[in-house]
């Protein structure tokens, strides 16, 4: 091993042998490829950090208005160790599973009927039709009337917010499977249960997991804004809290949380989709 | 293997079909763009809506459903699951009528072979050329050891080279596991290298039945229906 690192350390010396090495090995290749591919999304960022920094520092704006890069992570250490942070976040992430795996389930289970029940889909489709398009928030005062501002009402929220989507994904992936892919698993004997679980889904993934990566972002903006407005702990309280504090550091330490949060939900559901279709699609 | 019948059969695109497929024989249904030949493949698979009787044997199947029919059917744009690999594509017949795992094995190896395609095992289909995707859409609805094959358009998307070899392969194998064969064509050529017998068909009508020697031998006046069913193709056939 250590006699394969030391060649290929001397080797990077000459050019000539470094291109060939490198030719003929797919896998140092792809390895250099992907660092390559992560060092260009990098840069772009550090030096974003490096003008935010040297703006803060050169005193272009007040410090209390716009805190330097270092300071927000002073913070965001600060808030890590006590424990704020973690507190609030959990109570975020609970949240946002509780509500989203709800309304994911209850949307895959209704679109796999409305997708293949044209009865079903006819009888619920003009009521689904008329309640997709009102934004999520706007259900939020009518639910503080009847459920009251407790733990359900962010749950409620996210429930509605992935429910819609993943329904419609899913009935959409169920129609687009070719019908003589389901003919020919007739011919071949299976019942229609068989088809649905054997064939139906399986080829439906792709959608389902196109509404799922959507949403899981989206649950993310809706809990803090249900938070800000109704609930007194998690990420969007803390935000909110921080406001009339003037604690803008802590503000863009929450902000930088949830972003990362949103985009791990949604890579997390990429990853699995790619994982299931990656062989076949 | 069944004798089929179908006995006055009326549907959207029949109005009283009569028609007898013999036992072990491979019956070329031809006919032009439209004329209900898939609907016929259809209707003895149980896949759409029809009236009258389809037989297998002198038993009526019109109250069997698709999947008791025991039916083998190689559909046009093949339909392989893309899902699937090869061997999982060949063993979901077996597997969905609830097979013992190493009887499923056993079959799917067995029909790799028959198909010359073993070294295609794990591949899905996405990776398959047109020739080896219509091996395995074959080696697939052979896996269920069918009554009946029925294969619609099977050459359509092959090119001339490939086509004569699937051909010769489709041939010998219905000779070898001597399966009633159904298989449906708008192509005279085809129609002569695979056929025992052929139908000719237009507009939901039978319009002739011959065997193909004995429409080889016919002056193409004596055969109005099927010249004007088939276009040219058949004129020049049954010139010799």
């Amino acid at each position: 091993m250590r006699t394969k690192s030391m060649r290929l350390f001397v080797t990077f010396g000459n050019g000539s042998k470094r291109n060939d090495l490198l030719c003929h090995n797919p896998f140092i290749w792809n390895k250099i490829k992907s660092l390559r591919n992560i060092l260009d999304g990098l840069i772009p960022i550090i030096i974003f950090i490096l003008i935010w920094e040297c703006i803060v520092r050169l005193h272009i704006v007040p410090e209390y208005i716009f805190p330097s890069f270092s300071a927000v992570m002073r913070e965001f250490y600060h808030l890590t160790v006590n424990g704020v942070l973690l507190n609030n976040l959990a109570s975020s992430l609970f949240r946002v599973l509780a509500g989203f795996l709800l309304g994911s389930v209850a949307g895959i289970m209704m679109g796999t009927v409305m997708g293949c029940r044209q009865i079903i889909n006819r009888s619920f489709n003009p009521i689904f039709s008329l309640l997709y398009p009102i934004p999520t928030l706007g259900w939020a005062p009518l639910l503080m009337i009847w459920i009251g501002i407790n733990e359900i009402l962010p749950i409620i929220l996210i429930f509605l917010c992935s429910f819609f989507p993943v329904l419609y994904n899913t009935i959409t992936g169920i129609r687009s499977v070719d019908s003589d892919v389901i003919k020919a698993a007739k011919t071949l004997g299976a019942s229609d249960r068989k088809i649905l679980t054997s064939v139906i889904l399986p080829l439906a993934v792709p959608n389902i997991f196109t509404g799922l990566r959507l949403e899981a972002g989206m649950a993310w903006r809706v809990v803090i804004a249900a938070e800000m407005v109704a609930i007194p702990t998690g990420i969007g309280a803390l935000l909110i809290r921080s406001e009339s504090l003037l604690r803008v550091d802590i503000i863009i330490v929450c902000l930088m949380v949830l972003s990362v949060m949103c985009l791990v939900f949604e890579r997390f559901f990429q990853y699995i989709e790619t994982k299931m279709t990656k062989e076949w699609r | 293997m069944p004798d089929i019948e179908l006995k006055n059969i009326r549907n959207y695109v029949f109005n009283g079909l009569n028609m007898e497929i013999f036992d072990k024989e491979l019956l070329v249904v031809i006919g032009p763009n439209g004329a209900g030949k898939s609907t016929l493949l259809n209707i003895i698979a149980g896949l759409v809506e029809y009236e009258g009787s389809v037989l297998f044997d002198g038993v009526s199947v019109n109250r069997m459903l698709t999947d008791k029919r025991r039916v083998g059917y190689l559909f046009q744009n093949l339909a392989l699951f893309p899902h699937l690999d090869v061997a999982s594509n060949i063993g979901y017949g077996p597997a969905v009528n609830g097979s013992r795992r190493e009887s499923i094995a056993k079959r799917v190896d067995e029909l790799l072979r028959l198909m010359k395609i073993e070294h295609l095992r794990n591949r899905y289909p996405k990776n398959l050329s047109g020739g080896e995707r219509q091996r395995v859409a074959l080696a697939r609805s052979l896996a269920v050891s069918p009554q009946v094959l029925l294969l619609d358009e099977p050459f359509s998307s092959l090119d001339t080279g490939m086509c004569s070899c699937i051909m010769q392969e489709i041939k010998r194998i219905q000779k070898k596991l001597g399966i009633t064969t159904v298989l449906v064509t708008h192509d005279m050529a085809e129609a002569k290298e695979m056929g025992d017998r052929i139908v000719a068909i237009n507009g939901g009508e039978i319009h002739e039945v011959a065997d193909f020697q004995r429409m080889y031998r016919y002056d193409p006046d004596d055969l109005p229906h099927l010249q004007n069913c088939t276009g040219c193709a058949i004129d020049c056939y049954c010139k010799g």
